[in-house]
């Protein structure tokens, strides 16, 4: 870790859509400081046309993500300590998103994503009936639990190499929600979440490259997840073909 | 030269798997076609065999054996991971695959010379 | 990119050819000793109904599994899609599997 000089030497993105350049700014360095500081001390004091998101700003949301030093991370948790390097930072928009302006990304087509993937609850019952019990120890739904506290902030989609070279790709979020639901007792669509995964842009694109779980500020393992859409889908192929 | 995003072990290990595919897939129709000499042109063959006396011809053998071994012990580890249950080990698997690769490819190679 | 289909052959042909491939290694360790000759390897490879089963079969699996690796990489590396990216991945498949099958012809033949 380096220590925190005077003042930083901050490169953040500027453009709208595919043009732009990176715009270099000098950032007081304080003790106890976020990229998130970083980004809006330049927006109050330096250019207030700079255009970022955050809201929680206490690492809840998954707003704020952006690349630092080309790593897909939450600024609001991210200390600068851990970014600087000889003094510089360099802030560019999350990866594999359309750029709307500056630091902001289109989200459409990670949510997008989402819902192709077939990430919506198939009911079994409706609200006449009786509420279905779930055991909470049920290895199903312990495998379900692992992934339910995605917040959708896109860092796993930014980081993921086969989003980037392949445009259908569903992308790791979108896949790990697929896989709690299909691990969900009480969802009743399992068939059409694996029909969902198993399309072109479908599961078994996944290379194992690991950049999903190695950068998930929450902990979460898309690629243990996909790995049980392909061995499921796997499983009916091979079911199936008897 | 490596971008920041990829300097984790099972990225290492993805390209690793995707780079001995191609050379290997590259060097199949090579490998094919000078065989198929013994059909058409026996001496043609030979002639190629001589060259693998040289020795930098064995230190290629050597790449091409490392190659094949971690291709197929990488490959291993991912359907193992894919169709076995979850296994939290992935990149000492991973390395162990490496290393199994590289003891094979020793092996031979102290055959070879 | 793979749809199920595709992984699935992907797959199975690399099941199949993991022990082929602990065999072909096998084989190389115990022949490159010595140095490597047309005459030593053909003398015992040609006339064996062994050899040809098990060359043969590797060769038409790899034709498979290598046409659909290089399928991937093409795919994300240059973009090609559609039906130019089927038609490279028939075209890999059918080179391989005519030049193995002639290597195998060659080798295991006498």
């Amino acid at each position: 870790m380096s220590s925190v000089p005077e003042e930083m030497e901050v490169s953040v993105w500027r453009g709208a859509g595919t043009s732009g350049r990176f715009e270099d700014f000098r950032v007081p360095a304080q003790e106890n400081q976020t990229i998130l500081d970083v980004v809006s001390w330049i927006q109050q004091h330096s250019d207030p046309t700079l255009s970022y998101r955050y809201a929680c700003r206490v690492g809840m949301c998954g707003s704020c993500a952006m690349m630092v030093n080309g790593v897909p991370r939450w600024t609001c948790r991210t200390h600068v300590k851990v970014a600087l390097k000889a003094g510089k930072i360099s802030i560019a928009p999350l990866r594999n998103l359309p750029v709307i302006k500056d630091l902001v990304t289109d989200m459409d087509p990670f949510f997008d994503k989402w819902v192709a993937a077939e990430g919506v609850h198939h009911p079994t019952r409706s609200r006449d009936d009786e509420i279905e019990r779930i055991d909470p120890e049920d290895s199903a739904r312990l495998e379900a639990n692992k992934g339910i506290e995605c917040i959708n902030c896109s860092v796993c989609y930014a980081a993921c190499d086969t989003v980037a070279g392949n445009a259908d790709y569903l992308g790791p979020a979108a896949l790990l929600r697929a896989w709690t639901l299909y691990n969900d007792a009480k969802d009743a669509g399992k068939l059409n979440i694996l029909e969902a995964v198993s399309g072109e842009g479908g599961c078994h694109n996944c290379h194992s490259q690991g950049s999903c779980s190695q950068y998930c500020p929450n902990g979460l393992n898309p690629m243990a997840a996909i790995a049980g859409l392909k061995r499921a889908s796997a499983i009916a192929f091979l079911k199936g073909r008897k | 030269m490596i971008r920041p995003h990829r300097s984790h072990p099972l990225w290492y290990a993805f390209i690793l798997h995707r780079i001995s595919g191609l050379v290997l897939a590259l060097f199949l129709p090579l490998h094919f076609y000078t065989l198929a000499l013994a059909l058409t042109d026996p001496e043609r063959l030979d002639g190629f065999f001589r060259w693998t006396d040289l020795f930098i011809v064995k230190v290629a053998e050597v790449g091409l054996v490392f190659l094949l071994a971690v291709h197929m012990l990488g490959g291993v580890r991912l359907m193992a991971m894919e169709w076995l249950p979850w296994s939290d080990n992935q990149k000492t698997l991973a390395a162990s695959a490496g290393a199994a690769a590289l003891l094979i490819s020793g092996l031979f190679f102290l055959r070879a010379i | 990119m793979l749809t199920l289909r595709l992984y699935m052959l992907q797959r199975i042909t690399a099941l199949l050819m993991a022990p082929m491939v602990l065999g072909h290694l096998a084989v190389m360790i115990y022949a490159v000793q010595g140095g490597l000759s047309a005459a030593e390897i053909l003398g015992r490879t040609q006339g064996s109904i062994v050899w040809l089963l098990f060359y043969g079969g590797f060769v038409g699996a790899v034709s498979v599994h290598a046409a659909i690796g290089l399928r991937v990489i093409v795919h994300e590396i240059l973009g090609l899609k559609g039906k130019l990216l089927d038609a490279f991945t028939w075209v890999i498949g059918a080179g391989l599997l005519v030049l193995g099958g002639r290597a195998v012809m060659a080798v295991t033949m006498s």
